[in-house]
């Protein structure tokens, strides 16, 4: 009998609390864990951001079985629309246009006005979190129409090359025109203001946002936006999978062929995976974007790529919880590294021997290695139906539930 | 009754130096259990694999139920109407049975993304039907119980009957078969020749390719013998066991 679990066809009722409980935890958590400083809400910020990226990811690689290994490429898209569009840095944008092509460049300041030529584009999380969503979702599926008939190796190095692309061009864009201002990265991104309240703490405060009377250090609220925008995540993922779509994606996994046999337009529904996958990986960019206040091409290399497809693999693929777990673990590990170790090391022989980033890709390597023999399908896989043959009808009638659901 | 439902004309097929199939044509009525014979390497599953859409033809004309349908792409021929099996099984491992069938609903059902993602009333509505319908077919084949197993741990011939359930929940006007009696024994093969006429009677037609002559000769009503990528014969199944063209392919010239 499983006591915390989330097999919500077998055990409802479990569910239902365990789902409870955790929400508690996670609530309770930022109040709990700011008495020991800010670090430790930060480091659960950042791993929302990742569990978001990771069930993004586990749409493509785990319902739909598509290996992509530039995912990280939609993160950056998402972050770098968060950028152009909530920072001073569309002005720069314009008053490079006017300085390499004045004809071009004075049309657009005339379309744009005089406050976006001074200020830049400033919108609010209402727009951007749509509008990245929908420009990643539009890039998941330009990037994946030219993969549709490539499959395991072959479509895993196209993707790898997509993602560099993006990286790549973010790097670049700062000439002739400069839109992302290069290697330097994109500078003073708006935080986040929700119904007038700015995420980052009112200015003087030492960044205290001050919510219905209740005062909460900046990086709680972001907590809360992160945590409400992965439940949204969740909820999507589990909606989808448990629908027409969501077999279709799995018919494609399981064989391409019987899938098109039986009339899934595998096209279209390829493309639909990615696009999903996508958008969610764009609302984690933008959150990123604003989150940090800053963006550059650095954050987005092939090691981010890897890093999210690691956390899909170890943690389950396929199965929500899972990939939830697998992106808490390693997005948090590194930085409970950086946290614990090098303070450890001076405390104990008074030098530093292993440096936590070197300790970090050791420990990712081999609890690769490790999850990989002991438990290749992950951490928390899917629950198998054959692991416990007696556990079909828990109820001791022969599939009557089916009939009647 | 003698509607045609599949009329095939002229099918080519072309692999390199290889001739798969040269001028196959084809006639089907309505509610026939229509074979296809012919030595390992005749072009059988070749030609299945053009009338579905898996291959593209060098030259051929297809009509379904009176209307030309274009085998360009599989998904496409099965919204046309036509289901198929394989040869080597093809399912979706790891799906429950029930999964499995439930894809097959896939063509005939529209709720997308919104849909999930709402499940409003229609997206709910449409989505107890197929389970519902699934659960039925599952029940017609005769795998009921096995609705919640995962697809791979099913015995070979109960994978053979969900393969064909499946088939049936794209509701196909013409259900094509692949040598679905392959790696049977006896018993099983009996099983599967009451479900064929079971299927008949409900007023399907099916097209079946099959190496066991026997079986074939009592179920079929009509028989397509393809030698080298041609038609050599056609005919009810006592004409084409008299053929002495058919007898040469089978058993050798000296015969």
């Amino acid at each position: 009998m499983a006591l915390f679990t989330f097999d919500k066809k077998r055990y409802p009722v479990q569910t239902n609390v365990s789902l409870v409980v955790t929400l508690l935890l996670l609530i309770a958590f930022p109040f709990i864990a700011s008495q020991f400083g800010n670090s430790w809400v930060r480091i659960m910020d950042i791993a929302l951001l990742y569990i978001m990226l990771a069930l993004g990811l586990n749409i493509v690689v785990g319902f739909a079985g598509l290996l992509d290994l530039g995912y990280i490429a939609f993160y950056a898209i998402g972050a770098y629309t968060a950028g152009l569009l909530a920072s001073p840095q569309f002005a720069d944008v314009l008053q490079s246009f006017v300085d390499t092509y004045p004809t071009l460049g004075h049309f657009l300041v005339s379309v744009s006005g005089p406050d976006i030529t001074q200020h830049g584009i400033h919108l609010t999380i209402w727009v951007i979190v749509p509008l990245s969503a929908f420009i990643a979702a539009l890039f998941g599926a330009l990037l994946g129409a030219p993969t549709l008939k490539l499959r395991g190796d072959y479509l895993a190095i196209v993707t790898l090359g997509f993602g560099e692309i993006i990286r790549i061009f973010m790097n670049n864009l700062n000439a002739p025109v400069n839109i992302t201002n290069g290697p330097q990265g994109i500078n003073l991104i708006d935080p986040i203001h929700v119904f007038g309240i700015s995420l980052a703490g009112a200015p003087g405060s030492g960044s205290m946002v001050k919510f219905l009377g209740f005062s909460m250090p900046s990086v709680n609220a972001y907590y809360f936006l992160f945590l409400l925008l992965c439940i949204g995540v969740i909820f999507f993922s589990t909606r989808l999978q448990d629908s027409r779509l969501g077999r279709a994606w799995v018919a494609i996994r399981e064989d391409e062929i019987a899938a098109k046999a039986m009339g899934i337009n595998t096209r279209n529904v390829k493309l639909l995976a990615f696009a999903m996958g996508a958008s969610f990986g764009g609302i984690a960019g933008a959150m990123f974007g604003s989150f940090q206040g800053f963006v550059s091409p650095e954050s987005f290399s092939l090691t981010e790529s890897i890093a999210v497809l690691a956390m899909v693999v170890l943690g389950g693929i396929g199965h929500i919880p899972g990939v939830v777990l697998g992106g808490v673990i390693l997005a948090a590990l590194p930085e409970i590294l950086r946290h614990v170790v090098e303070p450890l090391q001076m405390s104990l022989f008074g030098k530093v021997w292993i440096d936590a980033e070197v300790l970090r890709q050791l420990l990712y390597g081999l609890a690769m290695v490790v999850i990989m023999l002991t438990r290749p399908a992950g951490l928390w896989p899917s629950p198998k139906h054959e692991d416990r043959p007696e556990a079909d009808h828990p109820h001791g009638e022969p599939a009557a539930d089916v009939v009647k659901a | 009754m003698s509607n045609t439902l599949l009329k095939i004309a002229d099918v080519s097929k072309r692999f390199g130096g290889l001739q798969a199939l040269s001028g196959v044509s084809l006639k089907i009525d309505e509610g026939q259990i229509y074979g296809l014979i012919g030595p390992n390497g005749a072009g059988k599953t070749t030609f299945f694999n053009v009338i579905t859409g898996l291959y593209q033809p060098d030259t051929g004309s297809f009509e379904l139920a009176g209307k030309p349908y274009s085998p360009s792409a599989p998904h496409a021929v099965a919204k046309a109407g036509i289901a198929r099996t394989f040869q080597n099984i093809r399912l979706f491992g790891d799906m429950t049975v029930l999964e499995n069938v439930m894809v097959g609903c896939h063509v005939r059902t529209k709720q997308t993304l919104l849909g999930a993602v709402l499940r409003h009333k229609a997206a709910r509505d449409e989505e107890a039907a197929i389970r519902k319908k699934s659960q039925q077919l599952l029940d017609f084949v005769g795998i009921g119980k096995f609705a919640s197993r995962t697809a791979r741990h099913l015995s070979y011939g109960d994978q053979r009957r969900l393969e064909i359930a499946r088939a049936l929940a794209t509701e196909p006007q013409l259900l094509a078969l692949d040598e679905p009696a392959a790696g049977m024994n006896a018993t099983e093969k009996l099983g599967l020749r009451e479900l064929l006429v079971k299927i008949q009677a409900e007023g399907k037609t099916v097209l079946l390719i099959e190496h066991d002559v026997k079986l074939m000769m009592g179920l079929c009503d009509r028989l397509t013998v393809l030698d080298y990528g041609k038609p050599i014969a056609e005919g009810v199944p006592a004409d084409i066991q008299k053929n002495p063209a058919v007898i040469e392919a089978y058993l050798g010239a000296s015969h």
